[in-house]
């Protein structure tokens, strides 16, 4: 039964690869419906599932691929064009299909349904075809006068899907009595193939998969490579077995119906490319591959023990040894690297059908576009963003690209274009998913974050686009007015962010309103390896991953010594001219004392780290060099320390740690929730213009109007009740912290008189210049915003429009040297 | 860190190197690996023994708990290596001590023991086993599951579940002890 089991999952592999290349072949033959290849290989693909099925027993796989089959048939003779109906009745049968495939996976069942709709729309649109001819050509004379010339030819296309056929092989080699079974017909096959010439495809496969089996059938009378070339044209695939089972079984007939129309395909040619295709490639388990990748790591590790042995002889042949055994442990680490590599285009094969259906369904016309689709990363990467894609190509069809009458009136062609692009770059994969439609309305944006509370108006007041759009990305957020079943849940790009940044990836968004949007990810090439900077502290070597790295700055001697510069206990770096903040790694790591002020090194080696959107710098005793470093999981003894994202084991076999510098970043302080909003709009303002934000205090003077106080000069705000006020002279004085703080009205600019309107409680603006206070009593505050407000001679206006409200500026201290004139004296 | 009770790994018959009993497992006699730590004599079950290898370079781990002696290359897969002494509140190791490493098999993977020294394999009868008295107390009584009364001294058996589940907020705690 076990042999059966494998059998089958053979064919559910297969046939999966199989499915998806019909997707994408029908979408494709849908732009250019003459294409006879892509026809073939819908033909091949559909036809030798159903061969499998009858042999495996599977009545109603069988059924659909053969209704399937017969509505093939008439296009493949020209009888009949494919056309969108058509194309749509064979891409639910492809779906249809899987879904049996699904179920046999499952519970190895074919399921309940029995598709009586699916095969009756396909029968129908068979129907409607001109000519009303038998689909299936099983035609007598074909069978019975075929030449040994065309068997041969049946035979080179038996081997044509044939990827695995190596390891079918060495099954069979170990399983003799199976070979014995092979039956009679066969034998005339063996014969026939003898007529090949040397030199064809098949021939060579032969010699080359299968040495070891003629052994085990040693026994028939049939010379030795004749039985070879016979085997394999038994052996391939189950798939290929199966039509030749099938054949056998068919006592009737000398030559089976799929033999026959195997070689009626002959005249269409074009299968020699897909042949030499599927020899060549070889399935290997994934688990294999990351062993391989395993004992290549202890060989390098091996390599550099040999290679400094080496150093310390004077043996030429030692010598000359170990640098060959450098040179291919090198050459085999990369090839082993590169056996998990894939293409991408693995992942992006099956989106061209899914915005098909979903332009269809949504009444869209939209071209896929792909771009460098042979661009290579990890499978396992590969896997993880296979979701994310569908999801972002999903959102783009349906929220994206318009209507086609909407985008000529807005002077597009009618068809819209998805564009999906990837390339290398800087050690890491972009993918860019770029769709030339409606782009991200920001103020709908807006209104939706807003009303499902994702984030305050008045946050949203002070976001620049780019931030807008991005918030699409939160949890929880949808635009779409009604959800349908593509999309407007709102769980999809929150879910789309998770992924990616589960494999350390980053995803941006930008749009442009009328004209598109742009979705930019960015992955790491691989997670098993990563070009790493190497570090000490304290005598311990660390790898800081270099994605986080910006540049590497040395201070020598006296730039050593004053370059550090203290703001009360922070150590910062003027670097071009902005404070750096610093972090000592030894001090992060409980290694180190902190260090004092005067405490001084003489060399300082400063790491620039980007961690989220700020930058920092971190101290370590001395950079050491950069290497590819191979990322081992930490323990579990580690698991609530977050200043280490993993370890490795360098060359000299020693184990290190390696940094994770968001986490060292927070341990450090460096980012805290509050200043990193603050720094995300300054940076979003310094973006365009490299002015300085300023933080403005919104108060209402108590008149209605509103003032601006610049929130530099502002000490605290605080409320006094009305028993806390007292008298002194004509003003209103408090006791505040130990002294007598004078109290002036902001309204007038005037001293607080017993004229002044009786408030219960007193919203007041502590000034402070040196020891001294002063209160200045406002009516009420109300904000404060983060702007722009210094005009181009670098002073500030007297007045200027806050949040759509004439708001006077206030400079506190000209107007408490204005009212306390005694109180600027002191 | 709660730590669910972990499962035992699947008990292996293949033999630490060492010196091996030459008589058949018997129902009623089970063969511990034996150690000492300071002065105790401690024991640990056969089949949750990898291997035994002598005093590797270890890598340290700051900000980890202090049991944490460091991490190991153990022919490329990387061991944590626990201290005994310092997880049983003993007093550290004199500094140019060179400890053993017991690496035992745990749900996660292998973890390594120092010990002072190493014993023989040995193989006692069931029945000389009690479990710990009620007056071993505090956060090691977990550590020992009891004790085979043996001629002239007791051999301690380990609970190495427990010995290796350590979180790492535990580090002051820990810290302080030692």
């Amino acid at each position: 039964m076990d042999d059966f089991d494998d059998i089958i999952k053979e064919f559910l592999v297969e046939s999966y690869e199989g499915l998806d290349q019909l997707d994408r072949d029908l979408v494709a033959l849908e732009d250019a419906p003459e294409d006879r290849e892509c026809l073939d290989s819908i033909f091949r693909a559909v036809h030798s599932m159903k061969g499998a099925s009858g042999f495996l027993a599977l009545p109603k796989l069988e059924r659909v691929a053969h209704v399937g089959e017969n509505l093939l048939v008439p296009l493949r003779d020209g009888e009949l064009q494919l056309n969108h109906d058509i194309a749509d009745g064979l891409l639910g049968m492809v779906d249809a299909l899987r879904d049996i495939l699904g179920n046999i996976e499952a519970d190895g069942s074919e399921g309940d349904n029995d598709y009586e709709d699916l095969t009756a729309r396909l029968a129908t649109l068979l129907d409607d075809r001109p000519d009303g001819c038998d689909a299936v050509p099983c035609s007598a004379e074909a069978a019975g006068g075929l030449s040994e010339d065309e068997v041969s030819e049946v035979v080179a296309e038996l081997n044509v899907p044939a990827p695995s056929s190596l390891e079918v092989n060495d099954e069979l080699a170990a399983k003799p009595q199976r070979i014995h079974a092979t039956p009679r017909p066969l034998k005339k096959l063996n014969k026939a193939t003898k007529k090949v010439p040397p030199n064809s495809d098949t021939t060579r496969v032969a010699e080359q998969a299968v040495p070891e089996v003629s052994d085990s059938q040693s026994e028939e009378p049939v010379q030795k490579p004749v039985s070879d070339v016979g085997k394999v044209a038994e052996a391939p695939t189950p798939v290929v077995a199966t039509a030749a089972s099938q054949s056998i079984g068919n006592s009737g007939q000398t030559v089976s119906r799929s033999l026959v129309e195997a070689t009626t395909k002959k005249p269409f040619g074009g299968s020699e490319r897909s042949t030499s295709l599927a020899d060549s490639t070889v399935r290997i388990d994934v688990e294999l591959l990351d062993k391989l990748m395993n004992l290549v790591g202890e060989l390098v590790l091996v390599r550099n023990q040999i290679l400094q042995f080496s150093r310390i002889t004077e043996d030429d042949s030692v010598i000359a040894a170990s640098q060959r055994l450098n040179l291919i442990t090198t050459e085999l680490q990369e090839g082993v690297m590169k056996t998990r590599m894939q293409p991408i285009s693995n992942a992006w094969s099956k989106l061209p059908r899914v915005v098909r259906d979903l332009a269809s369904s949504c009444h869209k016309r939209v071209e896929v576009c792909m771009e460098g689709a042979d661009t290579e990363l990890d499978k396992t990467i590969l896997e993880a963003i296979k979701d994310p894609l569908t999801h972002i190509v999903r959102n783009s069809v349906d929220h994206g690209i318009e209507l086609p009458d909407v985008r000529v009136a807005n002077g597009k062609t009618p068809e819209g274009t998805l564009c999906l692009r990837a390339f290398h770059e800087g050690g890491q994969v972009n993918i860019e998913i770029v769709d030339d439609g409606a782009g991200i309305n920001v103020d709908c944006v807006r209104e939706k974050a807003i009303e499902k509370g994702l984030i305050s108006a008045e946050h949203a007041a002070g976001m620049n686009d780019r931030e807008l759009t991005n918030l699409i990305l939160l949890p929880g957020f949808s635009t779409a007015a009604a959800v349908t079943n593509v999309s407007g849940r709102g769980v999809g790009m929150d879910v789309v962010r998770t992924n990616i940044e589960r494999i350390s990836g980053t995803l941006d968004i930008q749009s442009v309103q009328g004209e598109g949007t742009t979705l930019r990810i960015k992955i790491p090439l691989t997670l098993a390896i990563v070009p790493a900077l190497i570090v000490t502290t304290s005598g311990d070597q660390y790898a800081i991953p270099q994605v986080s790295l910006l540049e590497l700055v040395r201070l020598e001697g006296d730039r050593g010594r004053d370059g550090i510069e203290f703001m009360h206990d922070a150590r910062v770096y003027r670097l071009r001219g902005n404070l750096l903040p610093l972090v000592y790694l030894d001090e992060q790591l409980g290694l180190r004392a902190c260090r004092k002020r005067g405490d001084h090194d003489e060399v300082v080696n400063i790491v620039v780290l980007q961690a989220d959107d700020r930058q920092f710098g971190l101290v370590v005793d001395a950079i050491t060099d950069t290497q590819e470093i191979v990322v081992k999981p930490l323990g579990s003894h580690f698991k609530g320390l977050s200043t280490y994202a993993g370890t490795t084991i360098m060359g000299d076999g020693t184990v290190s740690l390696i940094l994770d510098v968001l986490g060292l970043a927070q341990k450090g302080h460096v980012l805290t929730e509050q200043r990193d909003r603050v720094h995300a709009q300054g940076s979003a303002g310094s973006a365009d213009q490299s002015c300085d934000l300023q933080s403005m205090l919104i108060v209402d003077p108590g008149d209605g109007s509103r003032a601006a106080i610049d929130l530099s000069a502002v000490a605290r705000l605080e409320e006094f009740g009305e028993s806390q006020i007292e008298r002194s002279g004509h003003r209103e004085v408090v006791q505040y912290r130990g002294q007598i703080m004078p109290l002036i009205q902001l309204e007038s600019g005037s001293s607080c008189g017993a004229s002044q309107v009786e408030q219960s409680r007193r919203h007041t603006v502590v000034y402070s210049a040196g020891e001294r206070s002063v209160g200045v009593v406002v009516g009420k505050v109300i904000d404060i915003v983060h702007d722009r407000f210094v005009q181009s001679n670098g002073e500030l206006p007297s007045r200027c429009v806050i949040q759509d409200r004439v708001t006077e500026i206030i400079d506190l201290r000209e107007l408490v040297g204005r009212t306390c004139p005694e109180f600027m004296a002191n | 860190m709660p730590e669910p009770s972990r499962v035992k790994s699947p008990p292996n018959h293949e033999l630490p190197q060492m010196q091996k009993s030459k008589e058949q497992l018997m129902a009623d006699k089970e063969s511990y690996c034996t150690f000492r730590v300071d002065e105790l004599y401690f024991g640990v079950e056969v089949c949750q023994v990898q291997e035994v290898i002598r005093y590797q370079h270890t890598t340290r781990v700051p900000l980890a708990p202090a049991v944490v002696q460091g991490l190991m290359n153990l022919r490329g897969q990387i061991v944590t290596t626990l201290s005994l002494r310092e997880r049983l509140g003993m007093s550290p190791a004199d500094a140019d001590s060179r400890p053993i490493n017991v690496v035992i098999r745990t749900s996660n993977g292998p973890v390594s023991l120092l010990v002072d020294e190493i014993g023989d394999v040995v193989e006692v009868d069931q029945e000389l086993f009690e479990p710990a008295p009620e007056t071993l107390q505090g956060e090691h009584r977990e550590l020992i599951r009891g004790a085979f009364k043996l001629e002239g001294r007791l051999l301690l058996i380990l609970n190495t579940s427990k010995v290796v589940s350590i979180a790492a907020h535990e580090s002051c705690q820990i810290r302080n002890v030692g």
